[in-house]
């Protein structure tokens, strides 16, 4: 019983990457990792992407995410990028997207939720937050200088 | 803000603590110190390079969109859509597992209700014509959108074809 239980879960996290999924993994490059709760992945191509979702880069990794609502997203090296709120909806196109780069880099093009109301998509750093009306943007958090 | 590849420069409002500031102009900046200011800069297109150019390099391609009419009141393509649909498949080729959105429209008769079933029952019927020419059902997803938004605009209750379409992302 308890095997079988085991099967199952790890069959739900490792299975193929189903259209439910809020985004996937387009582009993978070096040492790219995704964090689910206690649990890491490899962020292959093709990987689904979940809310509460953290991707994390090495120095010489870098990966590119499309979510649903058609925003993209590609972090660089050394970078950390959570995805804290993801919500959209396909008929209305109502929906919230905050993702907060804690380090590193990130680029980013704003989809349709933005299109529809602007600022539903927020990109937070360590100290500020922005509000994404449209379209294409960078944003860099450098790490801490050192004491 | 970087342009986008027509040249449209988009804006974010960036808040710190009390302070917010709009960055509306390509390769503008605001920079946050780490004691919390904020100053303006303007970069130049070598130093994003500089900067970003791994991240860039990143970015998936932009989304195509393709746009499918049905005949009226069948469930068959018109000549012209079944050409765009070998486009589809064309560009499904180019891509690293590609996935699918497939959204109906509809024109202004009926209800709001009535208009998102409709749109739904189109992207369906597509979806379902697309899973049969081989493309794997997980890949595809197919969505409503109802007469929320018409291609070409129109009062309500009006029929219109060219708002009786579907339209596909291909990412």
């Amino acid at each position: 019983m308890r095997k079988a239980l085991i099967l199952a879960v790890a069959l739900a996290i490792a299975g193929p990457a189903v259209a439910a999924d809020i985004g996937l993994v387009k582009v993978s490059s070096g040492d790219v990792q995704i964090q689910r709760g206690t649990n890491k992945l490899p962020a292959t191509v093709g990987a689904g992407l979940q809310t509460q979702d953290v991707i994390v880069t090495g120095a010489n990794g870098s990966a590119g995410i499309t979510f649903s609502d058609n925003s993209l997203v590609s972090i660089g090296p050394n970078s950390i990028f959570a995805i804290e709120k993801y919500q959209f909806d396909s008929t209305t196109y109502a929906g919230e997207f905050e993702g907060n780069l804690k380090q590193g880099r990130l680029a980013a093009v704003s989809g349709k939720m933005v299109k529809q109301s602007p600022e539903s998509m927020k990109i937070r750093t360590p100290s500020a937050i922005m509000g994404v009306r449209g379209t294409e943007f960078l944003v860099q958090v450098d790490a801490p200088a050192k004491p | 803000m970087i342009p986008g590849n027509d040249g449209h420069v988009g804006s974010i409002v960036v808040t710190q603590g009390s302070q917010t500031r709009v960055i509306n102009a390509a390769y503008s900046a605001q920079r946050l110190a780490a004691d919390g200011s904020l100053t303006a800069a303007t970069l130049t297109e070598a130093e994003v390079k500089e900067s970003f150019g791994t991240t860039l390099a990143a970015l998936p391609g932009k989304p195509a969109t393709f746009l499918l009419y049905f005949l009226e009141g069948k469930d068959e393509l018109t000549a012209e859509s079944k050409v765009e649909l070998e486009k589809v498949f064309a560009e499904l080729k180019r891509r690293p597992l590609p996935d699918i959105v497939v959204i109906g429209h509809t024109d202004t008769m009926g209800s709001l209700p009535f208009n998102d079933r409709l749109s739904l029952a189109r992207a369906e019927r597509l979806r379902e014509m697309m899973i049969e020419l081989g493309i794997p059902a997980e890949r595809i997803t197919a969505a409503g959108r109802g007469k929320r938004e018409l291609l070409v605009p129109t009062d309500d209750m009006v029929s219109e074809a060219r708002n009786r379409r579907v339209e596909i992302n291909v990412r």
